[in-house]
C-alpha cells in the first residue's frame, strides 16, 4: 500500500477506517470507496439519507464586484443574474472552449463568492484564477481548512431538520442559507450529485469528525462511498470531469450548452460560438443496456456497422437492474436507436436514450414534508 | 474469508471440488469479497472446452469486468443458469449457490499444480498484508 503513501487524507480517514471502508485513491485523495456495499449503499440514498465525506473537494472565496473585476470572465455562469443565497453550475473554460473544471458558484454576498471544484483540479483552478482574475480585493483558497459533507437522500430534510431547525425545509432547489450547528454558523446549500433531495454541508474541518458522528448516529443515515457516488451520478446522467469531460471538450460538445450564458463575455466564448456556428464533430450520447452487462470506459460505441466513438462512463444501474452508460459519438444519432458497445469479443446490444436514466429523483421536488 | 477443506484453490481465487473424473468450479469467497457486488456473469457454455489457467467465465461487479480462468482443463457438462438473473449468488453463497460449472476433468494430473485449503489460506493472508 506504499502508493497511498503520498495521498492527501479527509479529516474523516480514521472514522472511515473504524467502519472498515475500503479505501482507495482519487484524485490524488485516500476516498472511501465503499462501505456495506455500492448496490446496497446505492439503493439506501434512493430510499433514505447518505452521507458522503466531499472533503477532498476544493473551495475558493472570491471578493470581487462584478463591475469593477473580471471575475465574471472566468466561468460560464451569469453571476450577475444570480440572487443572494443562490447556487449555479457552470464552467471554467480554457481559449479553445475546453473545459478546465466544471463547478458550483455561491453568491454569498453582493460582491462575495464561493466557488466549489473539483479535489484532482483544486490547484490548477486556483492557479487559473490566480493568472487571469483581475480588480478582485480577494481570492482565497480555503481548501484546506473547509470541509464538505454531502447528506442526500428522500428523508436528508427530516434528518436535518432535528439538527438544524424546519428552517432546512424551506430552503429551495439550488439556493442556500446559513445555520448554527455544533456552535458554528455554516453554510448548507440544497444541492447535491446524486438526482435525490439533498443537502451539502459546509463545516470547518476540525469540526467535520463530530458532525459526521452526529449525523450518522441517525438510523436513518449510512455512510456511502464513492462507489455508489458514481452510479448515482450516473443514473441521473451528470458528468464527471477527469472522464466525461475535460480540456479537450467542450460544454457544446457535452450537451452542457444550458450552462453557458451567452449574454456576457468569458474566457473561451469565441471558440464556443465558432464550434455552435460549424455545428460539432462530436456529441455526448446515453445508453442503455438490454442486459445486465455493463459498459465500461473506452468501449468502443458502434452505430450501423461503423465504429462512432467510445464509451467515458459505464456501469451497472442498480436502480435499473441493467448497464447503463455515456460516451462521445462522432454523428448525430436520435434516441431510441439501436447501437452496440464492444471490446474484443464483448458485444453489448444497447438503446441510445435521453438522461436522465432514473426519473424519480428526489431533487427538485418542491414542497418538503 | 471461508476457504472449506474439501476444495483445491487457485493462486487466481478459482476454487474446483472434485468428485470422479468431474470437478464444479468458481471463484473464492476472498474473490467475491474484493469484487464486491457482482452484477453479470458470462459463463461458458455446455459443450465448450476449457483449458486449466486459460479463460472461463466473466465476472462484472458494478466497478470492473475481470476474468475467470479455468482451474482444470475439460468439457463444460452443465453451467448455473440461475447466475444470469442472480449474479448475487456469489457474493452470498461463493462455495454453494454461486458455483459457475461443472466440467467433465481431461487430465487430472492438473490438480496437482493446485493449492490445498491451507496452502491457499496462507496465500491470502500473504496478499492481505
Amino acid at each position: 500500500m506504499n502508493e497511498n503513501l503520498a495521498l492527501a487524507e479527509t479529516p474523516l480517514v480514521n472514522n472511515h477506517k473504524k467502519l472498515t471502508a475500503k479505501l482507495a485513491p482519487f484524485g490524488g485523495w485516500l476516498m472511501p470507496i465503499q462501505y456495506s456495499g455500492i448496490i446496497e449503499e446505492h439503493n439506501w440514498v434512493r430510499k433514505n439519507a447518505g452521507l458522503f465525506d466531499i472533503c477532498h473537494m476544493g473551495e475558493f472565496i472570491i471578493q470581487a464586484d462584478l463591475t469593477k473585476s473580471n471575475l465574471g470572465n472566468l466561468v460560464t455562469v451569469n453571476l450577475e443574474g444570480m440572487p443572494l443565497d443562490s447556487c449555479r453550475y457552470g464552467f471554467m473554460l480554457n481559449e479553445q472552449g475546453g473545459i478546465i473544471d466544471d463547478l458550483l458558484v455561491y453568491r454569498i454576498g453582493s460582491s462575495e463568492w464561493m466557488i466549489v471544484v473539483n479535489a484532482a483540479t483544486t490547484d490548477k483552478d486556483f492557479s487559473h484564477l490566480k493568472k487571469h482574475l483581475t480588480g478582485a480585493r480577494l481570492l482565497e483558497n480555503v481548501s484546506q481548512s473547509l470541509g464538505k459533507l454531502d447528506l442526500q437522500g428522500p428523508l436528508a430534510a427530516e434528518v436535518l431538520t432535528d439538527l438544524v431547525g424546519p428552517g432546512i425545509k424551506g430552503l429551495r432547489y439550488y439556493t442556500f442559507d446559513y445555520f448554527t450547528l455544533l456552535g458554528e454558523e455554516i453554510i448548507i446549500s440544497r444541492t447535491g450529485y446524486t438526482g435525490e433531495l439533498g443537502y451539502e454541508l459546509y463545516m470547518p474541518n476540525n469540526k467535520i469528525p463530530e458532525l459526521w458522528e452526529k449525523l450518522l448516529s441517525d438510523r436513518r443515515v449510512k455512510p456511502i462511498g464513492l462507489g455508489a457516488r458514481d452510479t448515482l451520478r450516473l443514473e441521473m446522467g451528470y458528468s464527471l470531469y477527469g472522464q466525461d469531460i475535460d480540456e479537450k471538450t467542450t460544454p457544446l460538445e457535452a450537451g452542457l450548452g444550458y450552462f453557458v450564458d451567452w449574454e456576457k463575455e468569458f474566457i473561451g466564448k469565441s471558440s464556443l460560438l465558432k464550434q455552435k456556428q460549424d455545428g460539432v464533430t462530436r456529441r455526448m450520447l446515453c445508453f442503455i443496456a438490454d442486459s445486465r452487462r455493463s459498459p465500461r470506459h473506452n468501449y468502443r460505441i458502434v452505430y450501423k456497422g461503423k465504429d462512432v466513438g467510445a464509451v467515458t462512463s459505464g456501469s451497472f444501474s442498480p436502480s435499473l437492474g441493467v448497464g447503463i452508460g455515456m460516451g462521445y459519438a462522432d454523428c448525430e444519432i436520435p434516441s431510441g436507436e439501436e447501437i452496440t458497445l464492444c471490446e474484443n469479443s464483448i458485444v453489448i446490444n444497447a438503446k441510445t436514450t435521453r438522461k436522465p436514466f432514473y426519473k424519480n429523483g428526489s431533487a427538485k421536488s418542491g414542497e418538503i414534508k | 474469508m471461508t476457504v472449506p477443506d474439501n476444495l483445491l484453490y487457485t493462486k487466481d481465487h478459482e476454487w474446483a471440488k472434485l468428485d470422479g473424473d468431474k470437478a464444479t468450479i468458481g471463484i473464492t469467497d476472498f474473490a467475491q469479497h474484493s469484487l464486491g457486488d457482482i452484477t453479470f456473469i458470462d459463463l461458458p457454455k455446455p459443450g465448450a472446452q476449457v483449458k486449466q489457467s486459460a479463460w472461463c467465465a466473466t465476472v462484472e461487479s458494478v466497478k470492473a469486468a475481470s476474468d475467470v480462468y479455468a482451474p482444470l482443463s475439460g468439457e463444460v457438462l452443465k453451467a448455473n443458469a440461475e447466475l444470469t438473473a442472480h449474479p448475487e449468488l456469489v457474493n452470498k453463497s461463493a462455495y454453494e449457490a454461486g458455483w459457475f460449472a461443472v466440467i467433465k476433468i481431461a487430465d487430472l494430473e492438473e490438480k496437482k499444480t493446485l493449492m490445498n485449503p491451507v496452502q491457499y489460506k496462507e496465500y491470502i493472508q500473504g496478499l492481505s498484508k
